[in-house]
């Protein structure tokens, strides 16, 4: 791709970003959507999230893991484990890479 | 929220490192950074451009890849529909996977409230600012950046602990399984298809789980009456 059409892409994408992220609210057009899948929308949130991490905790390239021998199984456990305790995101993160860190550079897993 | 932004943070960076080795132009990435902010999307679309991928075939990517936010965006319509449009399309632009899950959390009712937009644009500043900062930074120091450390999980992290404090009932725990076996199952799709998949598995189950429920109240109802 020459610069032009590199610069033609990024502010396509641009458009996009908007595009999708306001689908259905940028238009004022009365749209028919039932109540029960507005209701139902209120899983969306919480499904988006967990279908992000799951596969980044037991999965490496694109397959399932198949050893315990890996570092981000211990850490999710261990953020997860502190979330509940104690709550809070910062002590979340801070708890699974104290975990992760040393079992990723120190045993390689 | 500083848990969070760290989490924004380490994913920025890691985003930012992988379109300074890219190898593409330092300051066409910068651009893309800057103007495009959709994590995603932008490493979906690195290999095509950096292929010499003929230029719809990077739009139609980004589409696939940024399709949960148009059942996002079904979600926030009752809250903005009713804004102008010039601050709906700014709306449209900074709300992020997590504005989207940490406004609902606050304002799980779906019905406009004066406190909303403070709300929001407080969040919707900040995650941009904790996003472009290191990704700014990823792609300027990409050599220097070891990210072969991990640095990228706390990323994760930061979204196992939101999932977390989503989990109320036996009804969010159920589709939070059912979407995380969903989107491991449906891994091998191509362009992050999964996470549409998983989102559409888990709301449909919520669906159907929010109707029993409704059923078994009407069945308990004429019984207690009898009584």
């Amino acid at each position: 791709m020459t610069s032009w059409e590199l610069v033609i892409a990024i502010v396509g994408l641009t458009v996009l970003t908007v595009v999708t992220r306001g689908f259905f609210f940028l238009s004022r057009r009365e749209i028919p959507f039932p109540a029960w899948l507005q209701q139902g929308l209120r899983y969306a949130p919480l499904a988006a999230l967990a279908a992000v991490v799951l596969p980044e905790i037991v999965m490496s390239q694109g397959q399932l893991i198949r050893t315990f021998q890996d570092a981000r199984l211990y850490a999710a456990a261990a953020g997860l484990a502190y979330f509940f305790w104690r709550g809070g995101i910062l002590g979340t993160i801070l708890t699974g890479m104290a975990v992760l860190l040393p079992l990723r550079l120190g045993l390689g897993w | 929220m500083l848990g969070t932004a760290i989490g924004i943070a380490a994913w920025g960076l890691i985003t930012g490192v992988a379109m300074g080795n890219s190898g593409l132009p330092q300051g066409l990435m910068v651009l893309m950074s800057l103007l495009v902010f959709a994590g995603s999307a932008q490493l979906a679309v690195l290999p095509l451009m950096t292929g010499g991928a003929p230029v719809w075939v990077v739009w139609a990517t980004a589409l696939c890849v940024n399709l949960r936010f148009v059942i996002f965006s079904a979600g926030w319509r009752p809250y903005f529909g009713a804004y102008p449009l010039s601050e709906r399309l700014r709306l449209a632009y900074f709300s992020a996977d997590l504005n989207y899950v940490l406004f609902m959390r606050r304002f799980p009712d779906p019905v406009p409230a004066p406190e909303q937009r403070p709300y929001f644009w407080g969040g919707a500043v900040l995650n941009w600012l904790a996003w472009q900062v290191p990704s700014l930074l990823g792609i300027v120091l990409a050599e220097r950046i070891p990210v072969h450390w991990g640095i990228g999980f706390a990323g994760t992290l930061a979204l196992l602990g939101i999932a977390a404090s989503l989990l109320t009932d036996r009804a969010t725990a159920v589709a939070a399984v059912v979407a995380g076996c969903a989107a491991v199952a449906a891994y091998a799709l191509p362009l992050k298809l999964n996470i549409v998949v998983a989102i559409a598995a888990a709301v449909a189950m919520g669906v159907l789980m929010d109707q029993g429920r409704q059923l078994n109240q009407r069945r308990a109802k004429p019984a207690q009456d009898a009584t």
